[in-house]
């Protein structure tokens, strides 16, 4: 079966040309019309780069699919907020998978999830265990890949500490995107967050070993960014050790060329054996990570839409069908479907243009010195409010005030494990990470989740479901500006 | 002299058998094996045994 998870017919809607026409009368007063992270914000030639990666890019992770093979286990570093031997099929955490598969295997699984989800455009290998140490297999894997699916884009994920050894090669492959885990330059901070590193022959500890990393790390981005492969660093933020630091981080991997700096919050819990879970060290709330990523603004672009997936994820980010695809569950035979994703992103490259052009007027007509609201969405792709409420496990966080309307994150709602909630507690989950958060929009909601929502101040609109999020945003601030107008009139 | 891995530690992960400078260890049945016949705990090669200088669990890679 070759049918996109989308279906491309079904997505006309029927008010956007006359919604469209509506806002395009509104004037534009804000600083800064521009729309986030689109082609009009970067040169020719990043742009061909990202505009396919989920991960790079904010605007393309509402089109594309990723998926992670976990095929390089080994690591030559250990990390406090690490822990080898986890493993849960519900948890979505990085560094968690459920099968560890074979180079051929991983071809095989890649092959399989190509044919049947035409959104997939990256293949990633990002752990268990460090791609760049594990060279060998992750090579393997690239190589068998490749050959058979040349338009899958390659891209990989490691501390850093083996990176120098294989940047020819990294080139040669074609491989245009690289993430490194960076959680410190100072190896004062360093050496609380990696207790000890394989380096040269030997296991080494404390500052010098926080300082050799820190020191690859850096080389490894340099070295990179001269022959043009776009990184990505990675910083958890960990309350107390890094979180003023993190800046620092910023600046220093900017200056060497990073393009985008990802913060993400610790993830910790006494029951997943880290040393950080076990020691009692609390991962950031989400107004603290909020906090840091605005203290670094004007540095290093930020990474906003992470989901922390799981090192064997597939999908859609914030979706994860990597349980459809287990090495029991592949077909004999896999025939490719090439076509489907060459029409897919035909498709997309439609949808972008109509889509930019309905978020520009929308964000023309939200500019008028809006005080900031907070949006929460139910997505399920394509920039478009097209999910149940009951089916959302997470929320599209949008921000509409003077400068328009823009993404600023997402908050999950079921806790990272939503096998152990019921309906009530997953609704007062819901209602805690919405907190500051006045509407939810959906593609649908029932009664009573409405009305639980409604007794928290919280508004759900369905009405406009199927429309692009930020023109169903204007839409919704225009006709709330009207409705103040006319009371304040009628006064 | 010989080491050996304690088989409910291991993780499989494979980074003593990519570090091993005489090709002792193999996975064999889910764990991967030291051959005692093969293995020199690295003496005269290196300062420590590579296996548990990298293995990521405490106490895995341990003199027989």
């Amino acid at each position: 079966m070759s049918a996109p998870l989308i279906p491309i017919s079904g997505l006309a809607v029927s008010n956007r040309q006359e919604m469209g026409k509506n806002l395009a009368k509104g004037g534009c007063s804000s600083s800064s019309c521009g729309s986030s992270a689109g082609p009009a914000d970067m040169d020719p030639e990043t742009w061909a780069k990202v505009k396919d990666h989920p991960c790079y890019s904010e605007e393309a992770h509402h089109y594309f699919a990723r998926m992670h093979v976990a095929v390089s286990p080994a690591c030559n570093i250990q990390c406090n907020y690490c822990n080898r031997k986890y493993d849960c099929a519900n948890e979505s955490r990085p560094g968690v998978v459920s099968e560890r598969l074979t180079p051929e295997q991983a071809a095989r699984k890649v092959l399989a999830v190509a044919a049947e989800v035409p959104q997939l455009s990256v293949l990633g290998i990002a752990g268990p265990g460090d791609a760049a140490y594990d060279w060998r297999k992750t090579k393997a894997t690239f190589d068998l890949v490749s050959q058979r699916l040349p338009d899958i884009k390659l891209c990989l994920s490691s501390n850093g500490l083996a990176l120098p050894d294989h940047i020819d090669e990294i080139v040669a492959m074609n491989i245009d995107h690289v993430t490194i885990t960076i959680n410190a330059i100072d190896p004062e901070i360093g050496a609380q967050i990696v207790p000890w590193i394989f380096y040269e022959r030997k296991r080494r500890t404390g500052v010098e070993a926080a300082t050799i990393l820190r020191d690859r790390q850096l080389q490894a981005l340099e070295m990179l960014h001269e022959r043009g492969v776009l990184v990505k660093v990675n910083s958890v933020l960990i309350p107390g050790i890094n979180d003023d630091h993190l800046i620092e981080v910023n600046k220093a991997v900017k200056a060497r060329g990073a393009f985008l700096h990802n913060i993400m919050p610790l993830i910790s819990d006494p029951a997943h054996g880290t040393h950080f879970g076990l020691t009692g060290q609390r991962g950031p709330t989400a107004a603290e990570l909020k906090k840091v990523q605005d203290a670094c603004a004007g540095g290093a672009n930020l990474m906003r839409h992470c989901r922390q997936c799981r090192a064997d994820a597939v999908g859609l980010l914030g979706e994860d069908r990597g349980q459809d695809f287990t090495l029991d569950k592949l077909p004999e035979e896999i025939e490719d479907a090439p076509e489907a994703r060459e029409a897919y992103r035909a498709w997309v490259a439609e949808e972008r243009k109509d889509r930019q052009a309905a978020a520009g007027l929308a964000e023309q007509a939200a500019a008028a010195a809006e005080a900031p609201t907070l949006f929460a969405v139910c997505t399920r792709g394509s920039g478009r409010i097209n999910l149940h409420f009951g089916k959302a496990t997470e929320f599209q966080i949008y921000e509409a005030d003077a400068d328009g309307i823009s993404f600023v994150g997402h908050r999950r709602a079921d806790n990272y494990c939503l096998g152990g909630y019921g309906d009530a507690e997953r609704m007062d989950e819901i209602i805690k990470v919405l907190d500051d958060v006045p509407y939810v929009l959906c593609q649908m909601i029932g009664n009573g989740p409405r009305k639980r929502l409604a007794d928290a101040g919280i508004e759900a609109i369905d009405s406009l479901g199927e429309e692009y999020i930020e023109t169903a945003i204007a839409s919704i601030l225009q006709s709330r500006r009207a409705h103040r107008d006319q009371a304040a009139q009628g006064a | 002299m010989s080491f050996r891995i304690v088989e409910s530690n291991c993780t499989a992960c494979g980074a003593c058998e990519f570090e091993c400078p005489n090709a002792a260890i193999s996975y064999t049945g889910g764990t991967f094996v030291i051959d005692p016949d093969k293995c020199t705990e690295c003496a005269g090669q290196y300062e420590n045994p590579q296996c548990a200088e990298v293995c990521p669990v405490p106490e895995t890679c341990i003199p027989v």
